[in-house]
């Protein structure tokens, strides 16, 4: 299902978090918010859930104005960074929650929420545990059981913040390529938050670059790492470090004085380069650096 | 940090320490224990036909009636306000949200004869509503009414001030869960928000009621006195002890002095449920605070 905002505002006392952002996401699209912290990707996710309420802006899902409903009016499954599990229930009854508060009418029979909870944990590969609670499962876990809870309700959208943010390298690399699957599977629109470029290249279709409240670039992976939009994005896509400076005609680098900071002269120099996909863009347009891939 | 404090207390004292620790048990005997020991013996110096009879005797009851009906009606009321200014102290941002914590407070530092004064200007035959109240046949002050009112405020910050500090470190995430799952507000506070305050919420009825079931200075002043209509407990003691039946004075006080006691083993069991359940959350909030420090920044290139 399609989400999109249009021009939102939003600031928590002096700081801008969101400095009129435009998104818009079309049904089954996985896109990731990357960005450093505190850029806002956290608050444009919560303004799309309905969790903060924007200065100015429209929010809409499927074309209609969702702005002014509240969280639990808009059908949007959310995850949250440290999984905010209900401590006092068991894994089974934190995922069965949203279907038991559930209007009368819509609601289903006991029986079906056995049944609806035993796919999902199956779904989450924690079919043995359901009758644990919260704090006596792994971080992975954790993270799954959030996952199959926000599920259950079958929402039309999926945001996630921060999802893997609080696990180690190797159960977020695992859990990363799981959600990828997952998200094949289910076709469910997904917007993810991060600042780990690495898990936004890997996962997403589109990366939107969010830095101090605004948009600074909207494209996929590709996109970013040939011809970022600025040097900001450059900076943060890239693994590389970018230098200024000129080509002399013996086709030496000479370093900008901003590019060379305190460094002196000297005979010899060695500069290691990672990785380099960037070409172009280079401000002041005086040369360009080439592909070393 | 409360580990090693709680290492230190564990130490043995010595020096300073001794006497300082001393000095405050022979305190806390002085001034507290043995003014509970001289109420069970003066209430028992005339044998147990005496206590019996200061215990059943008519005023004595309906004064214990008047008292445990006040208990009843204030305990479930400040119940459901106490929640409701909970949630607006922690959950909410209005304008004068700092006026409405202060206000709740009001109770604690105005001395309770002021706190039954009030109503009795407000209420009173002279006071401000005291005209109208007449010509509508209502009693207030000198009447059950005036005494609940008057208990009502002097009980007003006890169940708040148990819940604020509970309700913030808990935090919103799991309501905000709740609430992306489909629930409404009833919902999340039924099975969520409650569930998670509930020792801390039972610990403010606890000194709630203690305090209802115990306050003098406010309803001395609204009561009256009408012996059999609006004596409470405390105040039947006071009577009893003006009339120099000493005796049946300290019988009634054992009943207190009796409720008190139900009262501290009750807190000392409460206060570390809810000790426990705070700790859970700060430490909960910690862990993953650590792990997210520990995570990977986006690998830059640096120049070398």
């Amino acid at each position: 299902m399609s989400l999109e905002a249009v021009s939102v505002r939003k600031t928590f006392g002096k700081h801008k978090a969101l400095d009129d952002v435009s998104v818009k996401i079309a049904g089954g699209e996985l896109v990731a918010l990357l960005g450093p912290s505190g850029g806002g990707k956290t608050t444009l996710l919560r303004v799309l859930a309905g969790l903060e309420s924007p200065d100015a802006g429209v929010v809409r899902i499927r074309g209609e104005e969702v702005t002014r409903n509240g969280p639990h009016a808009r059908g949007v499954g959310f995850v949250f960074q440290h999984y905010a599990l209900f401590r006092e229930m068991t894994v089974f009854e934190n995922v069965a929650f949203g279907l038991r508060v559930k209007p009368r009418g819509t609601r289903p029979d006991e029986a079906a929420i056995q049944k609806r909870v035993h796919e999902l944990l199956g779904l989450v590969q924690l079919e043995g545990l359901s009758g644990r609670h919260p704090d006596q499962l792994s971080g992975g876990q954790r993270q799954r059981v959030a996952l199959a809870r926000a599920l259950a309700v079958e929402p039309k959208i999926l945001l996630l913040d921060e999802p893997f943010g609080a696990l180690d390298a190797k159960v977020r690399k695992e859990l990363r390529s799981w959600l990828r699957r997952l998200h094949d599977e289910l076709h469910v629109t997904t917007i993810l938050v991060t600042h780990d470029q690495e898990e936004a290249f890997e996962i997403a279709d589109r990366v939107l670059v969010i830095h101090e409240g605004r948009i600074h670039q909207d494209g996929t992976p590709e996109v970013l790492l040939t011809t970022p939009a600025s040097p900001f994005v450059a900076d943060f896509v890239s693994e590389s470090a970018i230098v200024h400076g000129t080509l002399d005609d013996e086709g030496a680098i000479v370093l900008d004085e901003a590019s060379r900071g305190s460094l002196g002269a000297s005979k010899g120099a060695r500069v290691a380069l990672k990785k380099v996909h960037v070409a172009g863009a280079v401000p002041r347009g005086a040369t360009h650096t080439s592909s070393l891939d | 940090m409360a580990e090693s404090r709680d290492q230190h207390a564990r130490e043995r004292p010595h020096g300073l320490g001794l006497a300082v620790a001393i000095t405050s048990i022979a305190l806390l005997c002085l001034l507290v224990l043995a003014p509970l020991a001289i109420v069970l013996v003066e209430g028992f110096a005339d044998g147990v036909g005496t206590f019996v009879e200061a215990v059943t005797d008519e005023a004595t009851v309906s004064a214990l009636v008047l008292t445990l009906t006040v208990v009843a009606i204030v305990v479930p009321f400040h119940t459901v306000f106490g929640i409701a200014a909970a949630w607006l102290l922690t959950r909410q941002d209005f304008r004068g949200k700092a006026l409405l914590g202060t206000l709740i407070d009001l109770p604690f530092t105005v001395s309770p004869v002021v706190s039954g004064l009030l109503f009795v200007l407000l209420f009173g035959a002279r006071g401000w509503l005291g005209p109208w109240l007449r010509d509508h046949e209502i009693r207030i002050v000198y009447a059950v009414p005036g005494v609940v009112l008057a208990t009502l405020f002097v009980t007003l910050p006890f169940v708040v001030r148990e819940l604020v500090p509970t309700m913030e470190a808990i935090g919103r995430d799991e309501e905000e869960a709740a609430a992306s799952l489909g629930a409404g507000g009833w919902q999340i506070l039924w099975r969520i928000t409650l569930p998670r305050v509930r020792w801390a919420l039972f610990y403010g009825c606890v000194l709630c009621g203690a305090r209802a079931a115990g306050e003098f200075g406010a309803v001395s002043v609204v009561s009256g006195h009408v012996r059999g209509e609006t004596n409470t407990l405390p105040l039947h003691v006071e009577i009893l002890w003006g009339e120099y039946h000493t005796a049946a004075a300290f019988s009634v006080a054992t009943m207190l002095a009796a409720s008190g006691l139900v009262t501290l083993v009750l807190r000392s069991f409460l206060e570390r449920r809810v000790r426990a359940s705070k700790r859970a959350a700060s430490a909960a909030a910690d862990a993953s605070a650590a792990v997210a420090l520990g995570e990977d920044t986006p690998m830059k290139g640096a120049l070398s």
